[in-house]
């Protein structure tokens, strides 16, 4: 099987595996890191986002094949070192508000608001209601509302 | 072990104030406590029942009444490290019971709640009917026991800190898990531990707090597994390392409960990349591999030949007829005048996001599961029984569940797994593709619910509901526990499912004589009680039958509502959110306010919510997803007796409200030919964010008890309720069909051969 090799949560990696095999499988049935959910394998719930070079990407929709060496795959895992603090802003927000309710799709919730709030950054504006609306990772819990306060929170200390 | 008298049940709760209980100190190195009592309203002292058997008995009652005689099992144990852990036979599937326990430990026993460690029990069939996760039952039937164990802690620790310090028992306190005496020495209870452990079991009496010396209970705290989970380090069930447990996936029939017949190619796909195995198993064709997305791959590439379902040739307008025929008549029309209505639900899917999945590892002489499991002991006797193994070799692991709603008091998958485990020889780690368990997953039934209320001037002269649906599989230790609590229910001789419906349907309000009557038909589908059970389509019957009533009248909707309650906590509550939401507001054309109420689990919840169904709002566009109208405020009250924890009740009630929208709103199963078209999230539409309310208002309700009601599923209702009427009142036309855009299928439904949709390979083309 072909070898692959990229950075993953600030260290280089190599795996083996089928060019095709979908980034998510490598992350969680090669590697063991299990952050980053599995909810639906077509990119449409996004339980399992994660980071591709800072932005929101979705490990279920990546051939690992698709990946350079120099690509830098963050998952939850890793999100914390990238401010070499134990917790992320964003994830102290979360904490601050209670969010978490059964957790599934927190992961992902945490990384697409972090995203969010660095692309709203980089068009020098607030977040606004509209950005909020557009998240499209699912929470069968319903935790929407905590989720809308703890990236207003997160945002402001990003 | 004998159980102490019970307190007196005459009327309702017993007397408030101290209370002695029983409870033991079991033989163990270091300090083991336990007990077995609950206190509750149990169920034998009720009498016939007249109009309202939900105020004699309600299914609560029945559950916590089940749990009595086995209740002693639960055991509290203090550590040398100073830490207490506790085995909680229950699942933790979001609605925060984990956190609620440590409160109730720390309380009695004066730890902080960080030092509790609350993990989930094994399958323990000595439990009988107590571990059960269901009916919000988790905090009303543990709420006392939990208590007296961590209390029996506390003395026993108090008593070897006296022999170690050299001073009074009377004389010493225990806080913050350190014991002081009045002459500044102190000890802290890890080395305790050990010292005020038993050798021989004892059985003490012990008192708990009253509820004004409470320090923890009643004050909002957060969630104890929330650092675990924001960090990712949060472990379900899928993401367990169970050595050779490799990932297992189902090639799954076309029609709902299809069966598997040849298989054309078993040889080209077991040579496939990374397949292990692949073996016809009962509900299809199971393949193994390195992989997911090998699993994937190998079952989309199996041809098989199906056999026919238990659902053929059945569509939406076909279950509907079905439906129609087993109605019950509803009488002759009364003379009076009368609001008659008939409502249609349609399936919804009480999917998790985690979807159904377990690890089983099946030898010839044992096997060991691991699943998030509401009815672990249930499951463990299927499993066995399936196996051909003896329950005692069959090891039920209880794993965290990613959320639940009724669908993880079945273990579809747990069952499913071990049969696998067991033909090809080697641990599995099979999941469900969400493909599987929207199309072949449990569902909540269609059902029709129809409604008369006659009336006359400002009197409403009588009530009558005729529920028709679907049959609800209850087939999961529900259906045990009222077999075996039978003779002590006061409903005569009726199977479960209409007990079922009887003890959970309540009627809040003041309409002369009321009846209520379920009839269900064809069992041909994967049905479970989903969150709420029957209550959110009959509460929005009731409901928007209220609306019309109040109309006919020419009163107020809340009005009507305020003057027809018959409980006292029940108008607080709805007299708080009319307060709050600032009802009667003048508002736009194409916008309104809605006002519900419900009434169960010992516990009060009213909504208000505000609706824009302008075009505008409507029609705003959203890729992939159905937007239409905006619930955009949201003002709940609850009551739930004793609030154990204000944060956790309010974020169930939020989960709730969001359940309650899409209920109203958008999500619905269609069935076609046999299956349901929807086979992912962007064809079922459950509550995204683009549906939330920007403004939502949770108020907790001053306590109205000395014991706590349920909550984790009391807020569907009211909220669905709500919204159904804001929806009437501003489009002007009552909603009859639920959800209301079910006739509008807004996606291309996806292939059903193969079963599994292929995985995408552009997400770098989405990368933001």
């Amino acid at each position: 099987m072909p070898e692959h090799t990229f950075r993953l949560n600030g260290e280089q990696v190599t795996v083996d595996a089928a060019d095709d095999e979908r980034l998510l499988w490598v992350l969680r049935d090669v590697l063991g890191v299990t952050g980053p959910k599995y909810g639906c394998g077509i990119n449409v719930c996004k339980a399992c986002t994660s980071h591709l070079n800072g932005k929101a990407a979705n490990p279920c929709a990546i051939p690992v094949g698709d990946l350079e060496a120099t690509d830098e795959v963050t998952t939850i895992e890793g999100l914390a070192d990238t401010v070499d603090a134990d917790l992320h802003p964003m994830q102290q927000a979360w904490l601050d508000h209670d969010v978490v309710q059964c957790g599934y799709c927190q992961p992902g919730q945490i990384m697409a608001a972090v995203a969010l709030v660095r692309r709203v950054a980089a068009e020098g504006r607030e977040i606004t209601d509209d950005d909020l609306d557009g998240i499209r990772n699912i929470c069968r819990c319903g935790t929407y509302t905590r989720i809308r306060d703890a990236i207003r929170t997160g945002a402001q200390s990003m | 072990m004998t159980n102490p008298d019970p307190p007196p049940l005459a009327s309702g709760r017993p007397a408030p104030g101290r209370r002695r209980f029983l409870g033991y100190v079991l033989a163990a190195p270091t300090l083991v406590t336990a007990a077995e009592l609950v206190p509750a309203r149990a169920a034998g002292a009720a009498e016939i029942p007249s109009g309202e058997i939900t105020e004699l008995i309600d299914l609560n009652d029945v559950m916590t009444a089940a749990a009595l005689p086995t209740a002693g099992l639960i055991k509290v144990e203090v550590h040398p490290d100073g830490t207490v852990s506790f085995a909680l036979p229950r699942a933790e599937v979001g609605q925060g019971i984990t956190t609620s326990t440590a409160m109730l430990i720390a309380e009695e026993l004066d730890v902080p709640v960080g030092r509790v460690r609350v993990t989930l029990a094994d399958a323990r069939p000595e439990l009988v009917f107590n571990q059960l996760t269901g009916a919000s039952n988790t905090t009303i039937s543990t709420y006392t026991p939990i208590r007296v164990a961590a209390a029996v802690a506390r003395a026993r620790l108090l008593r070897a800190a006296a022999a170690e310090l050299g001073a009074a028992a009377g004389d010493l306190t225990l806080k913050a898990g350190v014991v002081t005496d009045s002459a500044g020495g102190s000890v802290g209870i890890g080395a305790l531990a050990g010292k005020a452990a038993a050798v021989e079991p004892q059985r003490v009496a012990v008192e708990l707090k009253d509820a004004g010396q409470f320090t923890v209970i009643g004050r909002p705290h957060s969630r104890i597994d929330a650092l675990d989970a924001v960090t990712g380090r949060k472990k379900f069930a899928m993401d367990l390392d169970v050595p050779d447990a490799r990932p297992t996936m189902v090639c799954r029939p076309p029609t709902i409960n299809g069966k598997p017949g040849a298989v054309a190619n078993l040889d080209e796909v077991r040579a496939m990349p990374g397949v292990t195995d692949v073996a016809v198993v009962s509900t299809g064709v199971a393949v193994r591999a390195q992989t997911f997305g090998q699993c994937i791959d190998a079952v989309r590439a199996l041809r098989v030949s199906w056999k026919p379902g238990t659902a053929v040739g059945k569509s939406d307008d076909t279950v509907r007829e079905e439906l129609r025929r087993a109605e019950l008549p509803m009488g002759l029309p009364p003379v009076t005048p009368s609001v008659d209505a008939t409502f249609t639900f349609h399936f919804r899917s009480n999917s998790a996001l985690e979807p159904n999945c377990a690890i089983a590892d099946v030898r010839p002489d044992r096997a060991e599961v691991w699943s998030a499991l509401k009815s672990p002991i249930v499951a463990k006797q299927a499993i066995a029984a399936r196996l051909g193994l003896p329950p005692s070799r069959v090891t039920v692991h209880v794993t965290e569940g990613g959320g639940s709603f009724g669908r993880k008091l079945f273990f579809d998958a747990a069952l499913e797994a071990a049969e696998i485990s067991q033909r090809i020889g080697k641990p599995v780690k099979l999941m469900w593709h969400r493909a599987d368990d929207s199309r072949q997953g449990r569902t909540h039934p269609m059902a029709t619910s129809r409604v008369r209320a006659a009336y006359l001037g400002g009197t409403v002269l009588g009530y009558q509901q005729r529920h028709t649906s679907v049959a609800t599989d209850l087939g999961h230790g529900l259906g045990e526990l009222f077999t075996a609590m039978a003779a002590r229910l006061p409903v005569g001789d009726i199977g479960f499912s209409q007990t079922f419906f009887h003890l959970s349907q309540s009627m809040p309000y003041d309409f002369g004589p009321h009846s209520r009557l379920l009839n269900e038909t064809d069992k041909g589908f994967n049905t479970g009680s989903m969150r709420n059970v029957y209550s959110p389509d009959v509460v929005c019957a009731r409901e928007l039958v209220v609306d019309r009533l109040a109309a006919k009248m020419g009163k107020d909707p809340y009005g009507f509502r305020r003057e027809f309650l018959r409980d006292e906590r029940a108008r607080a509550a709805l007299e708080k959110v009319a307060e709050a939401g600032d009802w009667g507001r003048t508002m736009p054309e194409g916008t309104a306010q809605g006002i519900a109420l419900h009434t169960e689990y010992h516990a009060v919840n009213a909504v208000l919510v505000e609706i824009d169904c302008r075009p505008g709002t409507v029609d705003r566009p959203i890729r992939d997803g159905v937007t239409g109208p905006r619930v955009t405020k949201a003002v709940l009250a609850v009551d739930a007796g004793l609030a154990v924890n204000p944060r956790g009740l309010e974020a169930q009630m939020m989960g709730c409200l969001m359940d309650g929208i899409a209920q109203a709103l958008t999500s619905s199963l269609h069935l076609r030919d046999g299956h349901f078209l929807e086979a992912s999230w962007d064809n079922y539409f459950y509550t995204r964010q683009w549906n939330t309310p920007p403004e939502l208002q949770v108020i907790v309700m001053p306590d109205t008890s000395d014991e706590p009601g349920g909550a984790g599923e009391l807020g569907v209702a009211a909220s669905m309720a709500a919204v159904a009427c804001a929806y009437g009142r501003a489009t002007g036309t009552m909603p009859t069909s639920f959800p209301v855009n079910h006739g509008t299928l807004s996606f291309t439904p996806k292939p059903t051969v193969p079963p599994v949709p292929a995985s995408p390979t552009d997400g770098l083309d989405h990368v933001r």
